[in-house]
């Protein structure tokens, strides 16, 4: 077991450097001088000369990549000239704040999702199955900004059950409860997608298992009706649904971005919005490899968890 | 020039896991150089158990695969290349399931129009003819030319499969467990075309099957193949009435026959010999009753004996 | 393709999305043509105006803009970017797929680490660093949400085209003399193109939700032209004082998104082969009892006694009679064969007994299965479940298939003990060791250990009949067991399941069609056709002498070892398919006695001793014997 993660570990490497050059290509497409697009029109030739030392920004791309790469490895992801603060600090900040969001969001996405999958399959056609259905028709339908909006008309304006906005409030205790209500409505509307889509999917792989032979096997040796249903059928059906899990996560992560500006959430993709707006190129560039390289991490432990599921997978 | 076919040290192994940076990391010996020749109009069959080699065999043999080493002559002439194109003016292949080897979106006459086209550069006019004289061969209805593959029967797919095979106008067969898809009445329609086929044309067939009383039945010849190896080759009214090697010995004795009461005969062990880790000498030694030292250290090649037959054996069965 | 409108029509729900969907996009043609206000315009005395209100039916918005003739804009804006993004991705992306697939090798590991690094971004950060790069506009938007797509397409048509490039047709295209390219384009992209079209109609909603997404943050379409997205990101600030602002644009994207899915589910439906044949319900825990008529009493005979039952498959409008009416008894210690060809309903009559055959579509219509004297058909569920592998157990062809491939085989042994009685861990392990033994597993104490697809086949169906032996049960069926399995391999099973038989006084039912099988085996026999039992009796009569013709002509048809090489007898024909049976003797087609009385009634099964036959002329064995 632990070869196959050292293994897995060891084969993120070059997904990861992947990962760096590719964000690199994509911000050599930034048309005109990079020191400017950087610092922005304003800067003064001292700073453009210090950036362009800094970073290499007069040496050919390959050397630029190296440079900003040693940078990174160094934990040096540069300064946010809108923010005046190292961008390393400033995503470690948000990416917290996004981690509580986006962490709650998939918990709960896989734990409903996958119970009303299976829930529907196993009564396929009846009330039950078609009523989930609808509700996950509806819920991959619907936009998840909008139905935040929606969600803050209705409970925090209308209601006043929870919070307009904000992961805090501006005076008082930071305890868990004032956090579970701060994060309640923003969690709900960013699971609501993700919850559709792992409901489909268990859905769908629950019946492909149901026809298998080994289910037939297992009612003919006179296993009851819910041991065939959540032992043998959701066991096997886990091996398609793990994945999916792993990309939802990824849909999820992204999914908080709309919801970070709509409940005004400190996160990291509220982050990252301003700073394209703002044309912060050095906080794009730092908070999307981050992200990106912890989103493969998080991917490497699916893969452990798959293995640890299915025996056939050569560990 | 009487061989239809010949192999010489055909053999072909299959690289197995993959290292860090994708090199293999070793080799599973698919199939052991074979050396074996078909003479013109003759049926061949070869007969071997699950994980035999013996569709890797055949897919060599008509360029699909590429063999690892050895040369195939056909009709006299060496195909040194894998090109399927260049093999199928002379050798075709009778997949075993007859519905998917059936393209499901094009009709049967597109089916059958492709080697005319491709192979032999027919004009239309032609195509059409040829098409209408192959059905006509293989008992087939031309009606059935503008149908999709699932509106027919196994019997019948199989039989579209024949008559494909024959529109490249090859004199070669190969025929891999042709019938094994079909039931028993449906197999003995289609075994008897074959076998009016091959008079009417003046055909060779190689017919590979896991079925020893169907190889009997339709076989000049028998090779009986185990791990990769021909163990043993003879003529077909001898190979199962008095097999030389004990594998055939086991093949023959294990096949159910009304009328022979029911006996196993082997106790244990019937696993084959671990192709990552290949045993140094005789394949089926672990198994065999008549094992020396030898067989275990020595690989046995395949010698003459008898008359007609050969075998891989350092202690053959008496006659 | 009309087979294919035909199917989408009859999804009611799939068939309002389209209509739904269709009406939007007409709005959307039309828009230019009609008589709107200028979307751009902007009133700010006017601004806020309800809906329904003079002049504004949709109100208007903080810049006093006629929300109608922007919702219309944005929404012919919105359908176009998502339509266009999707087009990009699939073409792209199939395109990838398809030559990665195809070629394999070098060039599909390549190509996948790539689309592997392009998926290892959650994919909002991709399209946001592009946004970054080309900076905020639609247009860009659009190739960002397009290029997050590629890869998806990618892998998805990749992992068809792996498939459908080691089907055997295209190995006989290949011999047929077509280059890759023609294969590609005349094999493969004809198999591939329902897979994209799938793909393609359950993403694009969700491609229109992501250029809103990108527009409503501001990336997208910019100030003044509007899209829906971005409509609903400048009303955003206007969210508490003037909602009306953000619900019509977000109620908009609600109903184009639903209408796309919901349209995309019934293509997808409509498209999957597999739904067409109703193959994707799920089978329920029994199979439906639906019997008409009186039912029969037990007559006592045998340890399990099967009378008249009919099971029927009904599917879509067609009734598939694959049993109708069998009458079999088993014996303590008695094997009984059961032999046909396939399709002639012998798996479906084991399986009705105990209520295993797949529901939907599967419908037992008539006749009783008596144990001991009680019926198991009309038996309730929780009774039927507790006879199950304890009174009659079970075995199945495929051993790979029929053993659960994540659990380990003791654990599998284990769980059959247990579903009837509690047992310890301890003691269920020595009782699966036990069982291992008792077919001759050598080494059952590591073997217990071992999941499914570490052992052989052969071993594999020994765990099969362990488990069925699991509770000592009093009557095995065994569905085919051997029919998967190498003969030396067949050999070993059999011999194990002839001394279980003999040292546990077993009965046993076993379905085949391979007559040397049922000679070894069975006591007696009974041979099915098209649904019925056309003969029966002790297996050397029926083996010797033959009654039926059916019987006789099929036994000609199996050569045997040692037979040398001649001409097989063959049967002419087909056996009928079971929703079309004809009047009669369901054999006279092919049968060369045949006269016109088989043709016109029903030809009982006429029972003489210990023998039966189905037929109004049958051999003689007397005179063939004469013979």
């Amino acid at each position: 077991m632990t070869g196959y993660i050292l293994k897995r570990l060891l084969s993120a490497i070059p997904v990861l450097l992947g990962i760096t050059v590719i964000v690199f290509l994509i911000m050599a497409l930034i048309p005109g001088d990079p020191a400017t697009a950087i610092l922005g029109s304003y800067a003064t030739p001292e700073n453009v000369a210090r950036l362009n030392r800094d970073l290499g920004l007069d040496k050919p791309l390959v050397s630029q990549y190296f440079i900003w790469l040693s940078n990174m490895l160094h934990g040096d992801f540069g300064t946010s000239f809108a923010l005046n603060r190292p961008v390393i600090d400033e995503v470690l900040e948000r990416f917290n704040a996004t981690l509580v969001l986006a962490g709650t969001a998939f918990v709960l996405c896989a734990i409903f999702g996958v119970m009303a999958g299976v829930i529907s399959a196993a009564n396929q056609y009846g009330w039950a199955d078609k009523t989930i259905t609808f509700a996950v028709l509806l819920g991959i339908s619907i936009p998840s900004f909008f139905l935040g909006m929606m969600m803050i008309l209705f409970f925090a304006v209308n209601l006043r059950w929870f919070p307009v906005s904000g992961m805090w409030p501006i005076y008082g205790d930071r305890t868990i409860w004032v956090l579970l209500h701060h994060l309640a409505m923003p969690a709900i509307a960013l699971a609501v997608v993700a919850t559709g889509v792992v409901a489909r999917l268990s859905r769908s792989a629950m019946l492909e298992v149901l026809r298998q032979d080994f289910i037939r096997t297992a009612r003919a040796k006179g296993v009851d009706e819910r041991g065939v249903i959540w032992r043998h059928a959701l066991k096997a059906a886990m091996v398609s649904i793990i994945p999916v899990l792993g990309i939802q996560a990824g849909f999820v992560l992204s999914g908080a971005v709309y919801i970070e500006i709509v409940f005004q959430w400190p996160g990291v993709g509220r982050m990252l919005v301003d700073a394209i707006l703002k044309r912060d190129i050095l906080l794009v560039q730092g908070g999307v490899v981050f992200v990106a390289a912890c989103y493969v991490i998080f991917n490497i432990a699916v893969d452990v968890a798959q293995s640890l599921l299915d025996p056939r997978i050569k560990t | 020039m009487t061989e239809a076919l010949k192999l010489t040290d055909l053999a072909k192994s299959f690289p197995v896991g993959r290292g860090f940076l994708g090199g293999a990391r070793g080799a599973v010996k698919a199939v052991h150089p074979i050396t074996l020749s078909v003479r013109k109009g003759e049926t061949l069959g070869i007969v071997g158990e699950s994980g035999c080699g013996k569709s890797t065999l055949a897919r060599m043999l008509v360029g699909l695969l590429k063999p690892t080493s050895g040369t195939i002559e056909i009709e006299g002439e060496a195909f040194a290349t894998a090109d399927p194109a260049a093999f199928g003016r002379r050798i075709q292949y009778v997949f075993q399931d007859p519905i998917s080897s059936l393209n499901p979106r094009k009709t049967i006459r597109q089916i059958m129009e492709a080697p005319l086209k491709r192979l032999h550069n027919m004009p239309a006019e032609a195509r059409k003819e040829r098409i209408a004289e192959i059905f006509d061969s293989v008992n087939l209805r031309e009606e059935f030319l503008d149908r999709y593959p699932h509106e027919f029967s196994g019997g019948q797919a199989q039989r579209i499969g024949i008559a494909r095979a024959l529109a490249a106008s090859a004199r070669i067969l190969i025929l891999d467990e042709p019938v094994s898809a079909l039931d028993v009445s449906v197999q003995a329609q289609v075994l008897n075309l074959l076998a009016d086929l091959r008079a009417a044309f003046d055909l060779t067939y190689l017919f590979i099957s896991h079925d020893l009383a169907v190889v009997e039945a339709v076989s000049d010849r028998i090779a009986v193949l185990y791990f990769g190896s021909v163990v043993e080759l003879g003529p077909a009214e001898e190979v199962f009435a008095t097999p030389r090697h004990p594998y055939t010995r086991l093949l023959a004795d294990s096949a159910p026959v009304v009328g022979r009461p029911l006996a196993a005969p082997e106790a244990a062990g019937t696993d084959l010999p671990d192709p990552l880790n290949p045993p140094p000498g005789c394949a089926f030694a672990g198994r065999c009753p008549h094992a020396t030292d030898r067989c275990r250290s020595e690989v046995p090649r395949l010698e003459p004996i008898g008359d007609h037959a050969r075998v891989a054996c350092f202690h053959p069965l008496p006659a | 393709m009309t087979g294919f409108f035909q199917l989408l029509a009859r999804n009611r729900l799939a068939l309002a999305g389209g209509v739904v969907l269709s009406l939007v996009i007409l709005l959307a043609l039309v828009t230019p043509l009609l008589p709107l206000a200028d979307p751009d315009v902007t009133d700010t005395a006017n601004r806020f105006k309800l809906p329904f209100s003079e002049g504004a039916l949709l109100g208007t918005d903080h810049l006093g803009r006629d929300l109608l003739s922007r919702l219309l804009w944005g929404t012919r804006l919105s359908l176009a970017v998502g339509f266009a993004a999707a087009i990009v991705a699939a073409t792209i992306g199939s395109a990838i797929g398809i030559v990665a697939g195809f070629y394999g090798g070098r060039t599909d590991n390549l190509i996948m680490r790539g689309v592997d690094m392009l998926m290892a971004f959650p994919y909002i950060l991709l399209a946001l660093a592009i946004v970054a790069a080309l900076g905020p506009g639609l247009f860009n938007a659009l190739i960002a949400v397009a290029a997050v797509n590629v890869p998806f397409f990618a892998r998805n048509i990749r992992g068809i085209t792996v498939g459908i490039a080691h089907k055997e047709f295209v190995d006989a295209a290949r011999l047929a003399g077509l280059s890759n390219t023609r294969i590609i384009v005349s094999e493969v992209l004809p198999n591939v193109i329902p897979v994209i079209v799938i793909a393609m109609s359950t993403t694009i909603g969700w491609m229109i939700l992501e250029t809103a997404g990108l527009s409503f943050l501001g990336l997208g379409s910019q100030p003044p032209q509007a899209d829906l997205g971005s409509m609903l990101g400048e009303a955003r600030s206007a969210l508490i004082t003037n909602p009306h602002t953000s619900i019509v644009p977000g109620l908009m994207i609600l109903v184009i998104v639903m209408s796309i899915n919901l349209l995309g589910d019934g293509v997808r439906d409509a498209l999957d082969p597999r739904l067409k044949s109703g193959a994707l319900s799920r089978p329920m825990a029994a199979t439906r009892v639906d019997r008409k008529g009186p039912l029969p009493a037990p007559t006592g005979a045998g340890l399990l006694e099967v009378q008249g039952l009919q099971t029927q498959f009904h599917i879509k409008d067609r009734v598939y009679r694959a049993v109708g009416g069998v009458d079999l008894h088993v014996a303590k210690g008695e094997c009984l064969g059961i032999i046909g060809e396939s399709g002639s309903g012998k798996s479906v009559t084991a399986l009705s007994v105990m209520g295993l055959v797949a529901s939907p579509p599967g419908v037992i219509t008539g006749g009783a299965a008596h144990y001991e004297g009680e019926d198991l058909i009309g038996a309730p569920y929780r009774r039927l479940r507790g006879m199950r592998g304890r009174n009659v157990a079970y075995i199945f062809q495929d051993p790979l298939a029929t053993l659960h491939p994540l659990y380990r085989v003791g654990d599998q042994l284990i769980e059959a003990i247990r579903a009837h009685r509690p047992i310890g861990r301890e003691e269920g392990r020595r009782k699966a060791v036990e069982l291992l033994t008792a077919v001759r597993i050598p080494n059952p104490e590591k073997r217990i250990a071992n999941y499914p697809h570490e052992m052989s086949g052969g071993m594999r169906q020994r765990v099969g009949i362990a488990m069925a032996l699991a509770n000592d049960p009093d009557i095995i069926i065994a569905d085919e067991p051997t029919t998967a399995l190498d003969v030396t391999v067949q050999a070993q099973v059999l011999t194990i399941l002839d001394d279980l038989r003999r040292s546990r006084g077993l009965a046993i039912i076993f379905i085949t069609h391979d007559f040397g099988v049922v000679a070894q085996l069975c006591d007696r026999v009974a041979v099915m056709y098209a649904g019925r039992i056309v003969e029966e009796g002790r297996t050397a009569d029926i083996l010797g002498a033959p009654r039926h013709p059916y019987t006789a002509r099929l036994m000609a048809c199996v050569p045997e070892v040692g037979g040398g090489k001649r001409r097989l007898e063959a049967i002419a024909g087909l056996p009928p398919v079971v929703d079309r049976l004809p009047e009669g003797c369901a054999f006279a087609e092919r049968c060369l006695k045949a006269q016109e009385a088989c043709r016109r009634d029903e030809i009982p099964l006429v029972r003489d001793g210990a023998s039966a036959v189905r037929c109004l002329y049958p051999n003689d064995p007397s005179r063939e014997a004469a013979e």
